[in-house]
Parts: structure tokens; C-alpha cells; sequence
């Protein structure tokens, strides 16, 4: 049991700048993932949090106590690594058993323990081969056990999926988010899948080129994204981005977009914006926030836009088409067997309830 | 697998033939490779009138071992014993500083880009070169025909070869390896002793296996630096060279001795020694 926290830490690789000065407060008992593209700092930070790398300015603080010159043995974390870094010469068991042993665990006790997290990982048939005979996805369960075969304070994941193929990812995803549902202790999950993070966390910390731009939970910043960066990296597939115009029209507020179509703001939204008529900006809609309009009805808080279907994608669930706003290539995500063909011309509805508008100056969303 | 598959390799005939011709020839270079040998370790066995028969002798009449009483009883063999202690000695300390430089080098960067090339140029150096001003050097310190002055000049010498083999081997060691040791639980020492050490085994052994030969085979400073006290076995060798005679029999006689030890340490180590020759190459 444990609480973390980061103040104004740097880490710097020669003139490289990797890690900017980062406060950050991790939650005991939370499952907490640093996601972010590949160079923004997240393993570096987590490998700071292990102790395997210095940190150059700032302070790791677990419990109230400065860790920084804290040696990894003596932080108690468990970690696993993205390619497993079992050790070769050392059967399953005795890989599970390794943490337990160097902590004078006795015999007994560590021999249980190995079998109950081998238990819990479905691998008790595995313990006397050696990682050489394993499968990758066996390879992974056993790193998976070494680490949690530990009474740790604190449980570190670097990116521990990646090697994966895809149904094994989502096996073990699941997998992963049971046990911390079990265990209920802190864990730190780094990763670059918006996916794994969005359906792990209970809070994400979102890094790019060593400064977080945005943390909180999930739906929090799926929903309410505070710079374009963040709308644009989570959700798959991805938030377009349209050009627009904020206008006056009718006594209300609209956004006009490139092929002069003017969405209507909500009623709620608009006083936030009043005094940016006349503004340019960018739009952000998610591809599952547009939906075919069959009826032709007006509905309160969606504005109609007509388009010329490009490319349609049945994914059997929904439907994934393209179309052209002006310049800019959209893809929306629609019911299934919404739209048949290319050259089809539909309406949709977008929500404009959870549409994002972007300063395109400073990539805030306003 | 299908009939057509079966029947493409007959089971006599062509193949047949193809193998004794490679039987024959595999034979036939053993024949030319152990011929040495085999004449070394006979003439060792054979009387003086055998040795200087016309034609040769073959195969001696009977195995004569007074050639090897006569070594053992005039303190020859003593020489076997010198290059014994030299060697392994030698062979021990340069694995051990060597493998902790090459740590150093492999996961701390120690001395960036150009240390590593500046240590393995120091290999580079023909021996001979640098003979003599040892020479003058090893007078100066009273290190002449002494033990600790030729170990440690093996020692430096091997340290080089040492610290770019062990390097090679540790660097094709994951470092998460190492890490997760850590998280686990272990001090860097621990780490190593219960990680890299075992991963790297092979490497040890095979280096171990070479700087022992090179040790046990010197010749150039061995004839330099020592005297009587501690001749090593390659330079007593050449004491059997004589303008009026030459001792073929004790040449030989001294020759089987000095093979010995490392055939032994080889054929025990050979498991090692060919998975470390190739470790390396391919990154497990």
C-alpha cells in the first residue's frame, strides 16, 4: 500500500530533454497508465518510479519518504518487462520463485506461493519447463507470476503486451484488469495503445515529449479533452478535425463548415462562446458521434450535414465510411448496413453535445 | 509425406557411393591432421636407434617409457609445472579484472565510444617489439626469472583479448534481464553473480579456455625473461636443440607432457567451448 508522488521531475539523455518536469500524484490501490506515443517519456518515467534510472532533477516520493537514491531492491516495486527478461538458465518455478527467494522467504511458504500465482495465471503445468520451451504468450503468463507472486507495494508494467498477437493482447488485457479487480493494489501500466489504456485504467496520464498533457479518468478525457492532441489520440479510429467558423444565425450560435453548412451550438454551449463570433477554428467530431438521419426530422442538439459516401467499411458491428467536408478526408462510424455503396448520398446528425472546438492557434480546446 | 518424396532418394545407388567417397575423404584429412600427433606422442615412446632408423620406424617394438623416467628424474618436468602455475594464475586475474572491465564497458558506457577500441589496439602490438624494453624494465625491478614478473606480464597481455570477448558476451545479455534482477531483489553484485555470470558461461569458459592456451604456448617473453628458476615448458623445449646433438626423443617426451593439460581442459570444456564460440554470433 502506497502513495506515490512525482515533483517537478527531469530526466535528461545527453542533450536529449526526455522527461519535463513532471508532478504527478498516483493514486494507492488505482491501476494507473502512462500512455502517450513512442518518445514521450512514459517508460523513462517508470523506470525512474523503479529506480533503474536517475533521476536528474525533482523527487520520487513513496509514502511521504524521497526515494531517489533508493536502490531498486530496496523499493519494493515488481515489474514487468516488455519482452519478459526471463532468465534463461532458471526453470519457471524457480523464475516465479527468484523475488521470494533473494527476500528469504522460506521454503514452504515460497513453494506455495509460486503455485498460487501459477494458479491464478493458469500455468501450473509450465513450472518445471524451462522459458526457452515456452510459447510467447506462456513466456508472458510467467513474467506476469514473478511479479505477482510478490507482496510488492507497488506493481510496474512496461508496455507488457505489445509482443503479443492481437487475441492473446485482449486474452491477457482482460486478464490483467481481473486481477488488479483481485488484488487490489497499486499498479503503473505504461503503454502506447490509447486502447489498453482507455480500457484499463482507472486513471490515465497522457505524456507527450515529456510533459503530461492531460490525466484523469478515462470517459473524462475521451469526453472532455483539453487540447486537440488529447481528442486526437484517444478513440479509435480517430477524432476529425474539420475547419470552421463560429457564426451568428438566427438569434443562436452555428459553426460553419467548409462546404457552408452551418451546425447549430446547443443551447447550453452557447453562451461559452459568445464572444468568439467570427472566430476561426477547428471542429473535432468523433467517428461514432455521426449517425444516419432516415427520417429527416430535426433533432435538438445535432446538426445535419449532407455527404457523398467515398468508401464504405462494413465491420459487421457498424459500418465505417469516408467523405470529403471541403478539403478534409472524414471517417464516421455508422449502424450496420447504414450506408451500401460508394457515390451514395446520405444525411447525418452530428452531436454537436460532444463536438470539440480547437483554437487552431494554440491547439486549446475552448 | 508422399510416395514421390520417398522415392526421389534411393536408398542404394548414387547416395551410397556419394557417402563412402565423403568417408574416405573425411579419413583421409584426419590421416593428414593426427600424423603429427601420432608421430609426436610414438617417438616419445621409441629407443634412440628407432628415432634415427632408416627407413623410420613406424611402430616401435616395444613402448619404451625410460625417455619420460629420465625427464621426471633429472627435474624436467618441473618446467610442466612452471607454465602450470603461470598460466593459470595468469588465466584466473585476467578473468576476473577482465570481465569486471568488460562490465563496466558494456553497461555503463565506461570511456564511451574509444575505450574499448584503444584497449583491443593494445593487442595489436607484435610482442616482439616491446621485448626488450620489458626486459630492461623487469631488471629494474628484480623481476627476472620470476613467477609474479611473467604472470604479470601475461595478465596484462591477455586482459585486452579478455575484456573484448567478455564485453561482446555481456552486451548480447538483455539488460532487462538484469533489471528485473534488481526489482526482484538483488544488489548489483547479486545480479551478477546469480544472472550474468550464469547466462554468460559459455563466454567465460571458451575466453578462459583461450587466455589459458595463449599462457601455456608463449614462447618470445618466456625465452626472454626467465633463466633456471622458472622455465616455462616451450622454452625448455628448445634446450633439447643443440649445435652437436639434439634430444628428439626428450623434445617429444616433454612435448607429450605439455599437450596434455590442455587437451584434458579442452576435451572436458569442449561442451562449452563450441556453444561459445558461436555465442555471439546471434542474439538468442
Amino acid at each position: 500500500m502506497a502513495g506515490l508522488r512525482l515533483r517537478g521531475v527531469h530526466k535528461f539523455y545527453g542533450k536529449v530533454h526526455a522527461v519535463r518536469g513532471i508532478d504527478l500524484e498516483i493514486p494507492d490501490q488505482g491501476f494507473t497508465v502512462l500512455v502517450g506515443p513512442s518518445g514521450c517519456g512514459k517508460s523513462t518515467l517508470l523506470r525512474m518510479i523503479a529506480g533503474l534510472e536517475v533521476v536528474d532533477e525533482g523527487t520520487v516520493e513513496v509514502d511521504g519518504a524521497v526515494v531517489n537514491d533508493m536502490r531498486p531492491k530496496d523499493r519494493d516495486v515488481a515489474m514487468v518487462f516488455q519482452n519478459y527478461a526471463l532468465y534463461p538458465h532458471m526453470s519457471v518455478f524457480e523464475n516465479i520463485a527468484f523475488g521470494l527467494r533473494m527476500r528469504k522467504v522460506p521454503n514452504a511458504e515460497t513453494r506455495e506461493r509460486v503455485h498460487r500465482a501459477a494458479e491464478m495465471l493458469g500455468i501450473p503445468e509450465l513450472l518445471e519447463r524451462m522459458p526457452r520451451q515456452l510459447s510467447g504468450g506462456q513466456r508472458q503468463h510467467v513474467a506476469m507470476g514473478r511479479a505477482l507472486v510478490r507482496d510488492a507495494k507497488m506493481y510496474l508494467f512496461d508496455e507488457p503486451l505489445s509482443n503479443l498477437d492481437a487475441q492473446l493482447r485482449d486474452e491477457m488485457r482482460t486478464e490483467i484488469k481481473r486481477l488488479h479487480q483481485e488484488l487490489r493494489t497499486t499498479m503503473i501500466y505504461v503503454t502506447h495503445d490509447q486502447v489498453e489504456a482507455m480500457t484499463l485504467a482507472d486513471r490515465i496520464v497522457l505524456l507527450r515529449d515529456g510533459v503530461i498533457e492531460q490525466e484523469g479518468d478515462p470517459l473524462e478525457l475521451y469526453e472532455r479533452p483539453t487540447n486537440r492532441f488529447v481528442a486526437g489520440f484517444l478513440g479509435s479510429p480517430a477524432m476529425n478535425f474539420v475547419p470552421a467558423r463560429i457564426e451568428a444565425e438566427n438569434g443562436g450560435l452555428g459553426v460553419r463548415l467548409p462546404d457552408q453548412t452551418v451546425l447549430a451550438l446547443p443551447e447550453g454551449r452557447r453562451s461559452a462562446y459568445a464572444d468568439q463570433v467570427g472566430k476561426t477554428i477547428l471542429i473535432g467530431m468523433r467517428p461514432e458521434h455521426m449517425h444516419r438521419d432516415r427520417e429527416g426530422e430535426q433533432r435538438d442538439g445535432f446538426g445535419r450535414i449532407s455527404v457523398t459516401v467515398e468508401i464504405v467499411e462494413p465491420m459487421g458491428a457498424n459500418t465505417l465510411i469516408n467523405f470529403h467536408l471541403g478539403e478534409t478526408s472524414i471517417l464516421a462510424r455508422l449502424d450496420a448496413y447504414a450506408a451500401e455503396q460508394p457515390g451514395q448520398k446520405l444525411d447525418l446528425l452530428v452531436d454537436m453535445n460532444r463536438a470539440v472546438l480547437i483554437d487552431p492557434e494554440s491547439q486549446r480546446v475552448i | 509425406m508422399s510416395d514421390a518424396a520417398i522415392h526421389r532418394k534411393p536408398l542404394f545407388g548414387r547416395t551410397r557411393r556419394r557417402m563412402t567417397a565423403r568417408f574416405a575423404v573425411a579419413v583421409l584429412i584426419l590421416i593428414i591432421f593426427l600424423f603429427p600427433v601420432y608421430w609426436l606422442f610414438i617417438t616419445s615412446l621409441k629407443s634412440a636407434a628407432e628415432i634415427f632408423a632408416r627407413p623410420p620406424v613406424w611402430y616401435p617394438a616395444e613402448f619404451n617409457l625410460r625417455t619420460f623416467a629420465v625427464l621426471f628424474k633429472d627435474g624436467d618436468v618441473w618446467a610442466i609445472y612452471n607454465s602450470l602455475i603461470i598460466a593459470s594464475v595468469s588465466t584466473v586475474v585476467a578473468m576476473v579484472l577482465g570481465t569486471a572491465a568488460a562490465y563496466s564497458l558494456a553497461r555503463f558506457k565506461t570511456g564511451g565510444q574509444n575505450l574499448a577500441i584503444w584497449i583491443i589496439s593494445q593487442r595489436m602490438i607484435p610482442p616482439i617489439v616491446i621485448v626488450f624494453p620489458v626486459f630492461l624494465m623487469f631488471v629494474w625491478f628484480g623481476w627476472i626469472d620470476s613467477y609474479v614478473g611473467l604472470i604479470l606480464l601475461y595478465i596484462a597481455f591477455n586482459l585486452p583479448y579478455v575484456i573484448w570477448m567478455m564485453r561482446g558476451y555481456i552486451e548480447d545479455i538483455p539488460i532487462e534481464v538484469e533489471e528485473s534482477a534488481l526489482t526482484d531483489g538483488c544488489s548489483r553484485w547479486q545480479a551478477l553473480r546469480k544472472i550474468v555470470f550464469p547466462m554468460a558461461r559459455t563466454g567465460i569458459f571458451a575466453t578462459a579456455v583461450f587466455t589459458f592456451i595463449f599462457a601455456w604456448n608463449e614462447f618470445v617473453f618466456a625465452m626472454i625473461l626467465t633463466r633456471t628458476e622458472v622455465l616455462t615448458f616451450p622454452v625448455l623445449v628448445t634446450h633439447y636443440y643443440g649445435a652437436q646433438s639434439t634430444f628428439w626423443a626428450k623434445i617429444a617426451a616433454l612435448s607429450v607432457l605439455g599437450t596434455l593439460p590442455v587437451f584434458f581442459a579442452v576435451a572436458t570444456l569442449q561442451r562449452f567451448l563450441v556453444r561459445g564460440i558461436s555465442m555471439g554470433a546471434v542474439k538468442g
